[in-house]
């Protein structure tokens, strides 16, 4: 892109962070508003409009390069692309996007040339590369990669393309938050600027007074994407009405919630939205200083960040006095150093102040008395990203979509065993049914969709017979289930949810900061009691059956006091989990219980193997497999299992390519499909289809 | 430890205290941040160095350093394994990966190989969950992992380490 | 032992807002709005269990041990951390609260070693009472339990990590109230424990030997080393001569551990009670004490009248003397070159004495009771040797008197009072008065006074020294001198008082620290309490003996006087100086 909005056109075009003009968002896009020009408007528009790349003049291709799409092989594409333009000596821009949210079909490559419309293609891998873009660019469409075409008006349709937001995953969505993620380039302002971006900042701070913002969020029904979803408005105007002379906003982009990434994809595809979300929170609040709490894992997200308030402190957006409305602001990075539970507020405070991440009790809460004793705001990435729409759009519009208390949108994580996993952005309001179903594709490999675990470890697991339940705060409440942060896993047939809740109560022990003796000291135990029940009978001695008995009777109790009674939020819902699928696969945790046995399958220490007679063919690959030698036999003869030496490892029917061994307890047929699932390219966006990529990066080619 | 690799530490950790003039107790994560990147990990010397300039005891600062995932206080081995434990990457067989680590490394999280080669960790969740099972060597992602793809992964990593050799 | 109190130390504005009226358990009840629902609680008799709340110190809320159900809250709320508001309804003891209560107790019994009866903390843990209490008769959660390794590197300190359950209240203490931050919490989760830099054995940290940690410990994860084995062998040795001093605040609070109630002074019995078992001459502190005046209230007036150092600090509580040797090096110059009472004394005893008496020094044992656990790390300080000879030999806490004398079966309330041998049993009130935080102070004025200008002063009773505040200053006519004088205990105060002279204040002339908040009647030997009234009783029983007594100046002590004309000379003499005197170095410490 030769210029950037922000440069000059002539004298009278003035603006810079010294000395700030107040219609400098409005004259970008309309301007010049102070004076008359033609040249100038001339030239204003043509910039707007390149990078608005409705119509182009020379081809643009853009590569999905979050780190998903990175870790599917996106930045091999982008060199492949790179070369084979320079190999052609094609001129063409290349723009590395974020996510657009289909995660199980990247890397994504989207192709626009002039007068035609954007085409998008998935699992382009960079061998793929330079027959996909010779032939496209002869005007053949290669049909078997393409994901679809985008919709307008500007250019001409490609024939027998369907439209993208035509395809089973986008249709369903409302895409208010992520509206530019994976299409705009996040590396510019101006893109974000020519899409419609700090408008809604300018008009703010020019047009009403904070209590008005904090008034008009709470009449949208805006309400905390994190997890709580307390009402935003009315947080923000306990800050506001705090008096104080030091004021801050904190937005808390530490994700810790294991299988949530909405936080990392929205600050990689599209970080503007987010800094002028918290640019008008802080507006509303009085704070002159705000900062970013982000996890260190998302090294590209904190770089886009990075990238992100230096442009708009070049462009005068964040700095003093802005726009010259007096209000000034300053955005600081944190990175997280890698506990949980400074997802909490408190403790959050406490790791920006440099100390130990452990909660305090509230009150006296944030709003009233926060980081460094001041009055500060504490809101999540979705949060705030949802502000620019919703002051752009009004408090009506924004309130129309949703349910009587859960307003706009909802993003989530969705991932587990569901075809298409990805970001999904639904009005509130849509079934969990259509979620997994309809956007996710249902569960790949003809299995038996068992539960959808939402809301991260506080959260709880939503069963087959209430999938039709609407995404909304209270609803999600009945079945035992929250919003939490967004997080939708998927479970199948083969999941155990005792292992499901022990997996959480891990993380969770694990997690918790050890101030309360609930917390800390009652995780554990409800965990020991998971780890008795799912341990091998074969290993259990002297009173360890009775002790298993007597934990699994005390485990409600346990369960109550410890939600009753801890210090913080991650105590407090830390049994949800477990009460969750007891409430729900009460016969599971039975069968683990009292027949010792675990219906799925995974829980290895109740397994047993047994080599089938009929399919032996005495290869005698399984034997040296076995780590406790419980595998008899001579080559060429039939072998066989001593259960009592076995421990279910699965190491040899890991190994066995004949299907012989199998679990002593479960049909062979299920077993069979348990071996082979990795290798299976059934489902259209299976995670078999990534056999062997890596191969690609880099360390066999040394 | 020779001589000089203590004062090439030392003025790694002088350099990076001097971006922190003034500072105050909110500065400790993020320098710690730093020292770790440069260092690798968080020596002795450098917890001391760091009580010393932001004036607060070394045993707040260990008291610190020992509640985040993040910090280390020994040298990392030549390839960083990062597993992730998510919840999607759970459901799609992250453990049994985990097995084969140990099982092929003999190594729990949090150590390194007696080679020097591979140090484990266990991350709660990469955020890359539309991928999973996934882990990283060394910033490097690898999906949709499967037990014999882990395996044949670390020999690769162990040939090409004799090879650099 | 209690932990009821009589909130005294609510913070002002909260008394000035009209009192509202909320419900507990039914009935009403007069609170301060805003005040922790607690505070109210406990100022009705009404009686919520805590492991970690701390008196004037902000909630931690971690032991939630003190929730209780309030209407309209999903949850139990703690009490400590529950604002008061107009009609809330309190029920503190409700089927619900109680069950919580309990099953946190048998939580932290599912990681707590069984050897309650091993346990130096036994009959008066509250941990167990806590399970008595609530009526825990089994064991109800089983589980894996912590292994950890004892810590008994330091001289004073023993740190028994597996019976710790992690309140907290060492870690604050150590850092709010002490300002040494020498341990920390360490780890994360079930993992954490408290610790030392690098997990470090507790010798070679910054810890300052002050035993604060201990008398805040519930449990018996923190003891003082103890030295009653030694002790015991030195009495059954019939070569020894065994001798004991006492510190000033020792016979006020020794009494409690014998079921009196706080402040009553049994200087007497315990006298009785030292001979009982086996003490060959038993000493009063308080003679040492007065001895120190003479010695620092010379040297102070020697830096006044020659443009010495100033302010000039004082010296005789050992934790202090660790504190400025490792964090404030170059006040070391201030330190008063006085040693402490108990080391004055000590020496004293070995040279002077044994003269008189014909003792080889090598034949006595000298022991101390004291109300520290720093004293035994004094004792062992390489500054303290004369030829080898150790001015003490052991250094026994008031709690490890106690328990000597409950082993030997002695009917504390049958024993008939006794005085103390001479020389070194008289004292004056004025050294009786070194065991609240001013009484040097106070003493030091009256003697320092008499020294610079012949006279004594008008009233002996300086009110402004006096008293349980952290720090306390005041300006004294001394002839046409006025003196600038503070006293500040809880070593935080000192800090800020330390940083005040470092940035240039320069009106204090002489300055009283003493590590323990309240002074050596709080000290971290004492018998256990969380109760500030119970500390206050002990000042004002030392208060009541300056005021009941004939002899109030430390110079009018006929014993001292009779020292310096046989055998010292004048105070700073040359024998003084060799006996009386020590200095100090910077000490490289983990910190």
């Amino acid at each position: 892109m030769s210029n950037t909005l922000h440069e000059v056109c002539c004298e009278k075009c003035w603006h810079s962070p010294e000395r700030p003009c107040p219609d400098f968002v409005t004259c970008l896009n309309e301007g010049p508003t102070c004076h008359e020009d033609k040249h100038c408007a001339q030239d204003r528009h043509s910039r707007l409009l390149a990078h608005r790349r409705d119509k182009v003049t020379q081809t643009v291709i853009y590569v999905g390069a979050g780190t998903c799409g990175l870790g599917a092989g996106a930045g091999k594409t982008v060199q492949a692309v790179r070369a084979h333009l320079a190999r052609r000596n094609i001129k063409a821009d290349v723009i590395e996007v974020g996510c657009i949210g289909l995660c199980s079909a990247e890397p994504l490559l989207d192709v626009q040339m002039p007068g035609l419309a954007r085409i998008s293609f998935q699992k382009v891998t960079h061998e793929m590369v330079p027959e996909l873009l010779d032939s496209i660019m002869k005007g053949t469409v290669p049909h078997q990669h393409v994901l679809g075409q985008f919709r307008t008006s500007k250019a001409t349709a490609w024939q027998g393309v369907p439209f993208i937001d035509e395809h089973p995953f986008f249709a369903p969505q409302t895409r208010w938050v992520l509206a530019n993620c994976g299409l705009i380039d996040p590396s510019s302002i101006d893109d974000y600027i020519a899409a419609g971006g700090y408008q809604a900042f300018a008009s703010t701070i020019k047009t009403q007074t904070q209590a008005e913002v904090c008034d008009l969020v709470e009449k949208a029904g805006l309400r905390g994407r994190g997890g709580g979803g307390f009402p935003t408005g009315r947080k923000w105007k306990f800050a506001l009405n705090t008096e104080n002379d030091t004021k801050y906003l904190v937005c808390n982009a530490d994700e810790g919630d294991p299988g949530a990434f909405m936080d990392r994809a929205v600050i990689e595809g599209d970080p503007h939205r987010l800094l002028e979300g918290m640019m008008i929170a802080a507006y509303a609040i009085g704070a002159a200083k705000a900062y970013v709490y982000i996890r260190a894992e998302y090294p590209l997200a904190i770089d886009r960040l990075r990238m992100a308030i230096a442009q708009a402190e070049e462009y005068g957006l964040l700095g003093d006095n802005i726009l010259d409305s007096g209000f000034s602001l300053r955005i600081v990075i944190k990175k997280g150093a890698g506990a949980f539970v400074c997802g909490e507020e408190t403790a959050l405070i406490h790791s920006i102040e440099g100390k130990r991440g452990m909660p305090r009790p509230r009150p006296p809460f944030p709003a009233v008395r926060g980081l460094f004793d001041k009055p500060t705001v504490i809101n999540n990435v979705e949060t705030l990203a949802n502000v620019p729409g919703l002051m752009q759009m009004g408090a009506d519009n924004f309130a129309a979509l949703g349910t009587q208390t859960s307003k706009g949108t909802k993003v989530f994580a969705l991932s587990g065993k569901v075809t298409r996993t990805g970001l999904v952005e639904v009005a509130m309001g849509t079934t969990v049914r259509q979620v997994v179903f309809d956007v996710g594709g249902g569960i790949p490999d003809g299995k038996e969709f068992k539960a959808v675990q939402m809301g991260g470890p506080s959260g709880g697991c939503i069963p087959s017979q209430h999938l039709d339940i609407k995404v909304d705060y209270e609803s999600l409440k009945t079945v035992g289930a929250m919003m939490g942060s967004g997080g939708l896993v998927v479970m199948d047939e083969d999941t155990c949810m005792v292992d499901v809740a022990k997996f959480f109560m891990e993380f969770i022990q694990r997690e918790s900061c050890g101030k309360c003796i609930p917390c800390r000291e009652g995780t554990l135990r409800m965990l020991e009691v998971l780890q008795r029940i799912t341990r091998g009978r074969r290993t259990e001695k002297g009173t360890d059956a009775l002790e298993r008995f007597q934990g699994v009777m005390y485990l409600n109790r346990l369960a109550q006091v410890i939600k009753d009674t801890s210090l913080c939020g991650l105590g407090q819902t830390a049994p949800n989990p477990v009460l969750s699928t007891m409430r729900w696969f009460r016969h599971e945790y039975e069968a683990h219980i009292y027949e010792r046995r675990c219906p799925a399958g995974v829980c290895t220490e109740l397994r047993t193997f047994h080599i089938v007679a009929d399919a032996c063919t005495g290869c005698g690959n399984c034997k040296p497999k076995c780590p406790t030698s419980a595998i008899v036999g001579i080559p060429q003869r039939i072998h066989y299992i001593v259960e009592d030496k076995c421990i279910g490892c699965g190491g040899c029917a890991d190994v066995c390519q004949h299907g012989a061994v199998v679990l002593a307890d479960a049909p062979p047929v299920e077993v069979a499909a348990v071996q082979v699932e990795d290798d299976s390219v059934s489902g259209l966006f299976s995670s078999g289809t990534f056999k062997g990529w890596h191969d690609g990066k880099g360390l066999l080619q040394k | 430890m020779s001589a000089t690799a203590t004062e090439a530490r030392n003025d790694a950790i002088e350099e990076t205290l001097a971006a922190y003039p003034n500072a105050g107790r909110d500065s400790l994560i993020p320098i710690l941040q730093d020292v770790q990147e440069r260092l690798g990990y968080l020596s002795r010397e450098a917890i001391a160095r760091i009580g010393e300039h932001l004036g607060l005891p070394a045993s707040k600062i260990f008291g610190v350093a020992t509640f985040y995932n993040q910090f280390r206080f020994q040298p990392l081995g030549k390839y960083h394994i990062q597993l992730c434990r998510g919840t999607a990457c759970h459901v799609k067989g992250s453990l049994s990966l985990l097995d084969a680590i140990r099982q092929e490394l003999k190594i729990e999280p949090g150590q390194t190989s007696k080679d020097g080669l591979f140090s484990l960790e266990v991350v709660a969740c990469i955020g890359a969950c539309g991928l999973a099972p996934v882990m990283c060597i060394n910033g490097e992602f690898h999906a949709a992992m499967t037990t014999q793809r882990v395996r044949m992964l670390l020999e690769e990593y162990r040939e090409g380490a004799q090879e650099n050799v | 032992m209690t932990t009821k109190t009589l909130d005294k130390t609510a913070p002002a504005h909260v008394e000035e807002r009209a009192a509202v009226t909320i419900e507990v358990n039914g009935k009403p009840l007069e609170a301060k709005p805003g005040e922790m629902l607690l505070g109210a609680l406990r100022r009705a008799g009404i009686q919520v269990p805590t492991l970690c709340n701390m008196e004037g110190l902000f909630p931690s809320g971690a032991c939630r041990m003190c929730v209780v159900e309030v209407e309209g809250m999903p949850n139990l709320a703690p009490s400590c951390a529950c604002p008061v508001t107009a009609g809330m309804k309190v029920q503190t003891h409700s089927q619900r609260a109680i069950r919580a209560r309990k099953t946190i107790i048998e939580l932290l019994l599912a990681d707590h070693p069984d050897d309650c009866l091993y346990c130096v903390r036994s009959t008066n843990c509250e941990l167990q009472r806590l399970a008595s209490e609530l009526g825990v008769r089994q064991r109800r959660f089983s589980g894996e339990r912590r292994r950890l390794k004892e810590d008994a590197s330091s001289p004073s300190i023993v740190r028994d990590p597996e019976k710790c359950i992690l309140c907290g209240k060492c870690v604050r203490v150590c850092e709010e109230i002490q300002g040494v931050g020498a341990i920390d919490f360490v780890g994360r989760g079930s993992k954490s424990q408290v610790g030392t830099a690098f997990d470090e054995s507790l010798n070679i940290a910054s810890c300052i030997y002050c035993g604060q940690c201990i008398v805040a410990c519930p449990t018996g994860a923190l003891r003082e080393q103890s030295h009653i084995k030694e002790v015991m062998a030195a009495i059954n040795d019939p070569e020894m001569t065994v001798i004991v001093q006492h510190a000033p605040s020792v016979s006020v609070t020794l009494g409690e551990e014998f079921g009196l109630k706080p402040g009553v002074d049994v200087n007497g019995v315990m006298t009785a009670a030292l001979r009982e078992l086996g003490f060959d001459r038993v000493f009063d502190t308080g003679f040492s004490a007065d001895l120190t005046i003479m010695e620092e209230a010379s040297e102070l007036a020697h830096r006044i009248k020659t443009g010495g150092v100033l302010p000039m600090l004082t010296s005789c509580s050992p934790g202090w003397i660790k504190f400025v040797e490792q964090f404030y090096p170059e006040f070391t110059k201030n330190l008063s070159t006085c040693k402490s009472p108990q080391q004055m004394l000590g020496a004293i005893i070995k040279s002077y004495y044994a003269e008189r008496e014909k003792l080889d020094p090598h034949k006595i044992f000298s022991v101390a009771i004291m109300p520290c656990t720093a004293k035994k790390f004094e004792s062992g300080r390489g500054e303290m040797l004369h030829d080898g000879v150790a001015d003490v030999d052991a250094v026994l806490t008031t709690r490890e008197l106690a328990r000597v004398i409950r082993m030997r079966h002695l009917d504390f309330h049958a024993l008939k009072p006794e005085t103390p041998d001479t020389p070194f049993g008289e004292r004056s009130s004025a050294g009786k008065l070194f065991g609240a935080s001013g009484g040097v102070m106070e003493a030091a004025l009256r003697t320092a006074h008499f020294l610079l200008t012949g006279k004594e002063l008008e009233n002996l009773k300086v009110d402004a020294v006096r008293g349980l505040k952290g720090q306390k200053e005041a300006r004294v006519k001394v002839g046409d001198l006025e003196v600038g004088v503070a006293v500040v205990s809880g070593l935080q105060n000192a800090r800020k008082l330390l940083e005040e002279i470092r940035a240039g204040r320069r009106d204090l002339h002489f300055i009283e620290v003493m590590t323990c908040p309240g002074g050596c009647i709080n000290g971290g030997g004492q018998p256990f309490t969380t109760d500030t009234e119970a500390v206050r009783a002990r000042m004002q029983a030392l208060y009541a003996i300056d005021r009941d007594e004939h002899v109030r100046t430390s110079h009018s002590n006929p014993a001292i006087q009779r020292i310096y004309s046989e055998f010292l000379g004048s105070p700073l003499s040359e024998k003084s100086h060799h006996l009386l005197h020590t200095h100090y170095s910077e000490r490289e410490v983990l910190t």
